[in-house]
């Protein structure tokens, strides 16, 4: 008897190290030792695996000096900004009005709002591709029904000026239901006697939502823009498929499309590395100057 | 004022379900026109046929079929592993106290953010090195050490009371056993969304594959498809049967997963 029960003590003392083994071996292989190698390899310019020349910093300043990376990072940050702009507002107004207690079919809605979702960048950048054509495209037929025949020859790809409103709209004919879905369950946490009560004391649907809804779902709201900016930021498969590439005057140019067009393509790797880097320390500042705005807001409320 | 409420609430959300399914919809219809009708007509498909889906078999070289077969398998490979992979080190960083567990907790939020694709020229070397570039097993074991995956199960987990564990323990349950036994089929719901949305990055993925995969016989849907557009842009009904056969599966995969998904995707976010 003893002795069984010391094995069981031996054994749960060990486990936990056997149980992230497959995990930490894994990680240690393919993303920490690639992600050291990167940081190293941003510090040489690379032609192939035993032609690399230590640089120093010039991948960064040549980076920083490239016009094309400009108008990446231009494009970028702006389909960022106007994706959670509209996206936030659509998704949080949509599960509101499903979380009205009388509505009927909750879950036909969500499913019907949801399916884009799951067709994917890919399947979505073939579809669009085509939906979006001057004349015969199913978009400009609907569109020219509701705002006059003008709308018919509005080119969507090929005209520079269309190409990121494109891009955004399409994005968020994906991801609205996704955000969505994640709003709701937010709302079921909200109080709904707090809610009442606001009621009784003759508080507006503005001033309810300011007071109580809001401060309840801040920290979904955080997480969905968090997400939201970081998924945004490495863009690539959407302007892809709908584009062909970078679209007319480069205005359909990512981040992620730069770093594979002038990196890993050409097999310039360290220029890569350095693109991407760059990227990520983007993101890490974003990210907490989101977190922190949250933060201040709390405080203010 | 309220019934007008209610009306315009119907309204909105048939405009939104609308919008969401007419582009469906027309790719469903647009794909068993034949392809010189294919803007013809709208909403009907009056000389319905398969043509479309026997050019993606004839035209295509190795046929599409071959990449349907080939992201199936990586995409249910790698959410097997991926699923044991993660649930187990979410296990031990939920449940039991060691060396190394801060650590690793740090990595993890660390590497939250840092986008995938700077490591994908030393990750590309790497699999060249190990023999592995163009095989199903370098794809596999590449991606196994999911980070975000371990943050969601490592949620649900904490959710599980102790004493549960505890009781399990004075029974003579193994350590494995309680995992295998007692926190899978709690943490069910979250074991669906995460099957889900694993299968559907590997589904919808294109840059690594298309640099990992090179020979056209281990070609993913992805990467057929969008062969499929450069080579033939002008054969419209083709392209959409293309995108219908790449839809198709994921679709299926949420009807069945779909109440397991809504709730397990959503308790690890609201809870954390």
């Amino acid at each position: 008897m003893r002795e069984s029960s010391s094995f069981f003590k031996k054994q749960q003392k060990l486990a936990p190290y056997w149980f992230v083994l497959p995990f930490v071996v894994t990680f240690l292989v393919f993303s920490a030792y690639p992600y050291l190698k990167s940081l190293s390899y941003s510090l040489y310019a690379t032609s192939g695996p035993k032609d690399a020349k230590f640089v120093g910093l010039s991948n960064y300043t040549f980076l920083f000096s490239d016009p094309d990376f400009h108008q990446a990072v231009a494009n970028t940050a702006l389909f960022a900004l106007l994706s959670v702009a509209i996206q936030l507002p659509l998704s949080l107004g949509l599960a509101m009005l499903l979380s009205q207690k009388w509505l009927k079919g909750v879950k036909v809605w969500r499913l019907a709002v949801f399916l884009p979702n799951l067709l994917g960048q890919v399947a979505v950048g073939v579809l669009f591709s085509v939906l979006l054509q001057p004349k015969f495209g199913l978009v400009n037929i609907g569109l020219s029904k509701v705002l006059g025949e003008a709308m018919l020859d509005k080119k969507w790809l090929s005209d520079p000026q269309n190409v990121l409103p494109a891009l955004v709209l399409v994005q968020a004919w994906i991801s609205i239901g996704y955000n969505m879905i994640y709003f709701l369950a937010a709302l079921q946490n909200v109080d709904q006697e707090l809610i009442e009560a606001a009621m009784v004391d003759g508080a507006n649907g503005w001033q309810r939502f300011r007071a109580v809804t809001l401060p309840a779902i801040t920290p979904v709201l955080m997480f969905v823009l968090v997400t939201m900016t970081v998924g945004s930021f490495q863009l690539y498969e959407l302007p892809r498929l709908l584009l062909g590439g970078g679209g007319p005057d480069n205005r359909g140019l990512t981040i992620i499309m730069y770093l594979f067009n002038n990196g890993l393509n050409p097999g310039n790797l360290g220029y890569a590395a350095a693109v991407g880097w760059t990227l990520a320390l983007m993101l890490a500042a974003i990210s907490a100057i989101q977190l922190w705005l949250s933060g201040a807001a709390k405080k203010d409320a | 004022m309220k019934l007008l409420g209610k009306i315009v609430t119907y309204l909105i959300l048939s405009l939104s379900v609308l919008g969401a399914l007419i582009p469906v919809v027309w790719l469903l219809l647009a794909s068993i026109r034949p392809t010189d009708q294919v803007f013809s007509e709208i909403f009907t498909a009056s000389h319905p046929t398969l043509q479309n889906y026997a050019d993606l078999w004839e035209l295509q070289s190795p046929n599409y079929i071959r990449a349907l077969v080939n992201s199936v398998f990586l995409a249910c490979a790698g959410v097997i592993l991926q699923l044991f992979f993660c649930s187990l080190a979410g296990y031990a960083l939920a449940k039991y106290e060691f060396k190394g567990k801060k650590a690793l907790m740090a990595v993890q939020l660390l590497t939250v953010f840092i986008p995938g694709a700077v490591t994908l020229g030393p990750g590309y070397q790497l699999m060249y090195q190990l023999g592995l570039v163009d095989t199903y097993a370098g794809m596999l074991i590449g991606s196994a050490g999911n980070v975000f995956g371990i943050f969601l199960f490592r949620q649900a987990m904490l959710g599980v009371p102790d004493e549960l564990l505890n009781a399990a323990r004075i029974d003579g349950c193994t350590e494995f056993g309680i995992y295998w036994n007692i926190i899978l089929p709690i943490i069910r719901p979250m074991t669906g969304a995460f099957c889900l949305l694993t299968f559907m990055g590997s589904w919808n993925s294109l840059l690594w594959p298309s640099m990992m995969l090179q020979s056209p016989a281990h070609h993913t849907l992805p990467i057929a498809l969008s062969s499929l557009v450069g080579l033939y842009s002008q054969k419209y009904g083709m392209m959409m049967a293309g995108t219908v056969v790449m839809i198709f599966p994921v679709v299926a995969l949420f009807l069945v997963l779909q109440k397991e998904f809504i709730s397990g995707l959503t308790s690890g976010a609201v809870k954390g």
